[in-house]
């Protein structure tokens, strides 16, 4: 049932004319033209890579930053930790419009409008919070001994967060990471705000701002294979990371 | 070699007492041996000398050098921890390997330092498993094996024995032993809750107490040989701690006192104890005082002598019998440990308590000095 809306939109990405207003499931006569017509008419191809530079930066960006948050927040002790821990959380609760007018005057003071810098920092504001709390836990279920006997070792910080628990968070790592991505390469409202020019748009915008000839007209069938387009790189990384996503990877750091 | 010395440490979380004034020397080469209840401290103390832990008060020294604001790594010693610790994405090799190319070492005598630890540690056929493709004892060898490398002049062992099976546990125990002759110079501080442990292992044998059990007195309740603890506890905590089964502790009225024996009431029949009354320093010690006698139970001797007790319970192990006694003139209840098998619950056996194997302790729970002929140390090999 679920899957419903989206199988309709594939086949809707298929057909053309009046077709598209006939409500059959199966498209004929089957084209491509809405495909060759996205790419054809505006820079698709550009927005596909802006939203994938934008999502893998925030990824990127946001899994350096809560790594070493979740490392003081999971493993040190100082004062005022819970209060910073529920902060965090409570920064995910507020809506995005809330934010969104304090964010353009940071995103202006930085120079940044229109520039995909700009997403990179909006977007972490969704996608932080979540990555911090679930590393956080990870953090915590990794035995103590496991810092102590690197502490013995002479290892430094940098060496324990990025040589050892790196490779054991791995898991959690790839997993957060994942709807890091989804979150930061669906996200519309930001990507709106602060980007202007036509080549500085990510998918999602770039789909809403598809026209038709004249302004009465909306391309159904471009849309639709523009959502379908947006879609495939999600699914293809879901399925490729979901075999990585291998737990028991601690097995045998302590007693068994 | 290396010496270490703990003076006057202590140690409190909040305001919980977890150590009280330790002052403890390792001597260099020394095979040391912390031992005591469960919350006594001992793991507290040797997190304390790997710097793992900051003292409340008083100091860590390493070979005369004080250490308190050296960082683990810099205090040339090495640990093993109870869960191994290993980190687990890496092979055995890495494992060892880690913190030496961590530390800028040539890639050969890093090489050279693994193989050395593996052929001791016989790993050589595992050096490229993970920590999950071995066995607990393998895992507790590899865990050596990167104490090994790093060459310290002071191995730290927190319960590495506590995780293995029975058997496996001895093997290893007897392999830890063979290690420190083989390394010989390095001191070993070791922390156990296994009173076998540390009879078979320690040179010294540093005993704990929980600070909520000694009543404001330090938490070291004695140090010395395993034999001396055995032989001449210098308190009733320390007699009740080492040996298995537990000593007797029968309260008793001392009626005579000499340099050679004291002789004390039980219900009123007179118990003789080869100690020294005389260089007790208690100043009420004498005809009259409340003291506590203590007997092994494998000291009592069964079938013989002129008091009599009921065997109440009985249990076999086979190569010996643990018996326990009501005697007829009393309630107090004590245990014997025999190799006679022939007796039945209800019978009633004569004993008597040698007086060559009696302690006696005061009220403080100190002990009188026994007058006695121990071997004092252990022959070493």
């Amino acid at each position: 049932m679920s899957l419903f809306p989206f199988v309709y939109a594939v086949s809707t990405s298929f057909k053309q004319g009046s077709a598209l207003f006939r409500p059959g499931l199966w498209p004929e006569p089957a084209t491509l033209d809405n495909y060759r017509s996205l790419f054809r008419d505006q820079p698709f191809a550009h927005n596909l890579l802006n939203s994938f530079v934008v999502a893998a930066g925030t990824v990127l960006l946001s899994l350096c930053l809560s790594l070493l948050a979740a490392w003081s927040l999971g493993r040190v002790e100082f004062r005022g930790r819970g209060l910073l821990l529920g902060t965090i959380l409570a920064a995910s609760m507020f809506p995005q419009v809330a934010v969104l007018s304090g964010m353009y005057e940071l995103v202006s003071f930085l120079g940044l409008y229109d520039h995909l810098g700009a997403l990179w920092m909006s977007h972490l504001i969704i996608t932080l919070p979540f990555t911090v709390w679930v590393l956080v836990t990870f953090m915590r279920q990794l035995p103590k001994e496991l810092e102590e006997a690197a502490l013995m070792d002479g290892l430094g910080v940098f060496t324990v967060i990025f040589r050892i628990f790196l490779p054991l968070l791995w898991p959690a790592l790839v997993a957060t990471g994942l709807l890091a991505f989804i979150a930061s390469w669906n996200e519309f409202l930001f990507a709106l705000t602060f980007t202007l020019s036509t080549d500085r748009r990510t998918v999602p915008v770039a789909i809403t701002l598809i026209s038709g000839s004249s302004g009465f007209e909306l391309p159904w069938g471009t849309i639709m294979a523009a959502s379908v387009i947006v879609t495939v790189p999600l699914i293809f990384l879901v399925v490729c990371f979901q075999r990585r996503i291998v737990s028991g990877l601690t097995a045998g750091a302590v007693k068994g | 070699m290396s010496r270490v010395q703990l003076n006057d440490v202590s140690k409190r979380y909040g305001d919980v007492d977890v150590l009280r004034h330790v002052s403890l020397i390792v001597e260099p080469g020394e095979f040391c041996v912390f031992i005591g209840p469960s919350g006594c401290g001992k793991s507290t103390l040797l997190r304390l000398i790997a710097g793992l832990d900051d003292p409340s008060a008083g100091g860590v020294e390493i070979d005369g050098r004080p250490v308190d604001h050296l960082q683990p790594a810099e205090r040339n010693v090495a640990m093993v921890f109870q869960s191994y610790a290993l980190y687990p994405h890496m092979s055995a090799f890495e494992n060892m390997a880690f913190g030496l190319r961590h530390h800028g070492l040539a890639g050969r005598e890093i090489d050279r330092r693994v193989a050395e630890a593996a052929k001791i540690l016989r790993l050589e056929e595992l050096l490229q498993r993970k920590p999950r493709e071995l066995s607990g004892g393998q895992r507790q060898r590899v865990a050596i094996g990167r104490a090994i490398v790093r060459q310290p002049k002071v191995f730290l062992f927190d319960e590495p024995l506590s995780n293995l099976d029975a058997s496996l546990r001895a093997a290893t125990r007897l392999e830890i032993a063979k290690l420190h002759r083989g390394l010989g110079s390095a001191s070993m501080v070791y922390v156990t809750h296994d009173q076998v442990e540390a009879m078979t292992l320690a040179d010294k044998i540093v005993l704990l107490r929980p600070v909520a059990e000694g009543k404001g007195l330090p938490s070291i309740a004695q140090i010395g040989h395993p034999l001396a603890l055995y032989h001449r506890p210098a308190n009733r905590y320390v007699a009740g701690f080492i040996g298995s089964p537990a000593m007797n502790f029968l309260p008793g009225i001392v009626s005579d006192v000499t340099g050679g024996c004291t002789t004390a009431l039980v219900n009123g029949t007179p118990v003789a104890a080869r100690v020294n009354g005389l260089a007790t320093t208690a100043d009420r010690f004498g005809a009259g005082a409340a003291v506590t006698l203590g007997i092994r139970p494998e000291h009592v001797a069964l079938g013989q002598g002129n008091q009599t007790a009921v065997l109440s319970h009985l249990e076999h192990l086979g190569e010996y019998t643990h018996a326990y006694l009501t005697p007829r003139n009393g309630t107090e209840t004590f245990m014997a440990k025999t190799a006679a098998t022939g007796w039945r619950m209800g019978d009633v056996v004569p004993f008597t308590f040698p007086p060559e194997h009696v302690h006696v302790f005061l009220a403080d729970g100190s002990a009188v000095p026994r007058i006695i002929d121990v071997p004092a140390q252990r022959v070493i090999a």
